[in-house]
């Protein structure tokens, strides 16, 4: 997906949870996109129609070999490119904390977009809290495994954070979702997913 | 000829002849006229295996391999056209036509005027974008070629492309528009005005009929060409390939013979050109460039111009060309994404200005590869 994060893009699981949020035959730009592994799934799964969005030159003709339509362009210089309310669904995924300004691109999303769907590791996850709390350092795992020098993975931000966010620009939270890379999931997930969940999944719309 | 592994080799150009009059959309109509084409590999049992190729301003229908063996240089997109290369000619039939104008082998002011037995010269009708793909079409049918899997194009090819893509929407399955523009900036009618100018004022240009006083404005067609080359190029480009070097000394000598590396550079690029091309043509293709605005007939709407395009499309532009921005690109793909039509779009990041489009530069031969393997996927099926 991309190499923002140390993983190499969402599991299965996470795909059918997007999957799920998006219509058949609806109109989708995913941003940042990769390879276009995500979108190759909802054009199989949901027949949508749409566009990838990546800067990477090698990813470029990577999303045409996999039969996806890619748009290159720097998402921190905006989406001024794209025209207002031309999408059903806009996915910005494992990305949204690598941006200059997630904000605007935000306010973006739901521009071109009807609804919004963002996922990003959880910074307020119980291991990256330990790490802080105990010792002291700038959390470093195997899914943000950059020092604070070096990370392109400047905004990061909790569930909490990203609600509190939605909440302050007028977006309606339709979906919520916090996931474990394996795919586990546990009563302590859902109970409370800003501290077990690795990986946020939020589907939202204006209000 | 250095005839390397994956040239198409020694080709020959063909001509083919037409006397169903052609209406143009300037009002004139050529009632018989001859395009001269290149054609490499093998056009499969079904036919679905062919690409048009546009050309661009200064180049015709030789776009790739040698005409002999003593050819030094090889057709004007080898590098991409070739067994193996982006443009396989192992799996594609691939055509290229010198446009309706020209002066290598098609109808073109320098050819004879039928009805009056001498060369056409000014009476040669203004030809446009559309004209040029009317004729196309017509080779199309001659070839026996009912759709395209591409027509694939550069800068003034590019906007062939379009045309086509809008013209004949079912005639072609892919379209692939390079460093190209839906209508030129009034900096680029600009500097289309000036090399006309200088051919123009030019006093062996005799209003155009210099082929009967038995010359040519060899000094105007070297002074466009030569500003047309600056604008191909980029600043950064020009900086470090020249700079402010001297010509074989080290302080002026403070005449005006060319001193700087760059003038020396360019008048031989001017030279070149004056050998091997016509200068009503370039009048001719110059115009047709300025002409080009298929959004003009819909208020101002590209979106709406190509509304009725259905082919897939891979838009490519460069970052250092500024004579063929890549705004210019981003446009036409805002439009095409409007239509919700398949659209990819690559910027490649290149220092070589608007030339770019010519030369081997390994995102953009990537991208090629890429786009014209899921074409040979969907055209050629299984056994490509």
């Amino acid at each position: 997906m991309n190499k923002l994060l140390n993983n190499q893009g969402l599991s299965r699981h996470d795909l059918q949870i997007i999957s799920e949020w998006v219509s058949p035959n609806s109109h989708v730009m995913d941003l940042g996109c990769g390879n276009g592994s995500l979108l190759k799934h909802l054009q199989k799964t949901k027949q949508v129609t749409g566009y990838g969005v990546e800067l990477n030159p090698e990813m470029i003709a990577e999303c045409i070999d996999n039969g996806v339509n890619v748009i290159q362009t720097n998402l921190d210089q905006g989406l001024g490119h794209f025209h207002s309310n031309a999408f059903d669904t806009v996915i910005l995924s494992l990305t949204l904390q690598a941006m200059r300004n997630p904000r605007t691109l935000l306010e973006e999303m739901l521009r071109v977009g009807k609804q919004g769907i963002v996922t990003f590791p959880n910074f307020a996850y119980w291991r990256n809290r330990m790490q802080i709390a105990l010792g002291g350092f700038m959390p470093v795992s195997k899914e943000l495994p950059y020092k604070w020098y070096n990370t392109p993975n400047i905004h990061l931000c909790t569930i909490k954070d990203f609600h509190a966010l939605c909440e302050e620009m007028g977006f309606r939270i339709e979906s919520s979702i916090a996931v474990h890379r394996s795919g586990k999931e546990g009563l302590g997930l859902r109970l409370i997913p800003n501290l077990f969940g690795e990986i946020a999944m939020i589907r939202f719309s204006k209000k | 000829m250095p005839e390397p592994l994956n040239s198409v080799g020694i080709v020959e150009p063909q001509i083919a002849e037409f006397d169903s009059p052609l209406q143009l959309t300037s009002s004139g109509v050529l009632n018989q006229y001859s395009l001269a084409y290149e054609t490499y590999g093998e056009l499969n049992a079904n036919r679905s295996n062919a690409l048009l190729i546009c050309h661009a301003l200064s180049s015709d229908h030789h776009a790739a391999g040698f005409h002999s063996k003593t050819d030094k240089s090889a057709g004007w997109w080898d590098l991409l056209i070739g067994p193996g290369k982006p443009i396989d000619t192992n799996r594609f039939f691939v055509v290229c036509s010198n446009n309706l104008g020209g002066c290598s082998g098609s109808t073109g002011p320098a050819s004879i005027n039928p009805s009056t037995g001498q060369p056409y010269g000014p009476d040669f009708p203004i030809v446009t974008v559309a004209d040029w793909v009317e004729s196309q079409a017509r080779l199309s049918d001659y070839l026996g070629i009912e759709q395209w899997a591409a027509v694939i194009g550069g800068s003034l090819g590019g906007m062939q492309v379009l045309q086509w893509s809008t013209t004949y929407p079912n005639r072609l399955k892919h379209a692939i528009v390079i460093a190209s523009a839906a209508k030129l900036t009034a900096q680029n009618i600009g500097f289309n005005d000036v090399a006309r100018q200088a051919i123009r004022t030019d006093p062996d240009f005799h209003n155009g009929d210099y082929y009967k006083h038995n010359t040519r404005p060899a000094r105007g067609l070297r002074v466009a060409r030569m500003l047309g080359h600056i604008t191909y190029l980029s600043d950064d480009l020009m900086a470090n390939k020249f700079g402010r070097s001297l010509r074989q000394k080290a302080k002026f000598d403070y005449e005006f013979s060319p001193e700087f590396e760059v003038e020396s550079y360019l008048r031989y690029q001017g030279d070149q050109f004056i050998d091997r091309f016509d200068a009503n043509t370039y009048l001719l293709m110059t115009k047709a460039l300025d002409y080009f605005d298929p959004a003009a007939d819909y208020e101002g709407r590209l979106g709406k111009a190509l509304a009725n395009a259905t082919a897939d499309f891979l838009v490519v532009s460069f970052s250092s060309d500024w004579r063929f921005s890549t705004e210019r690109s981003r446009e036409i793909v805002r439009a095409l994404q409007s239509n919700k039509l398949n659209v990819s779009y690559a910027e490649i990041e290149s220092p070589h200005g608007h030339d770019s489009f010519l030369l081997e530069i390994d995102h953009y031969t990537q991208v090629m590869h890429a786009y014209i393997n899921r074409i040979a996927g969907e055209c050629l099926g299984a056994n490509s």
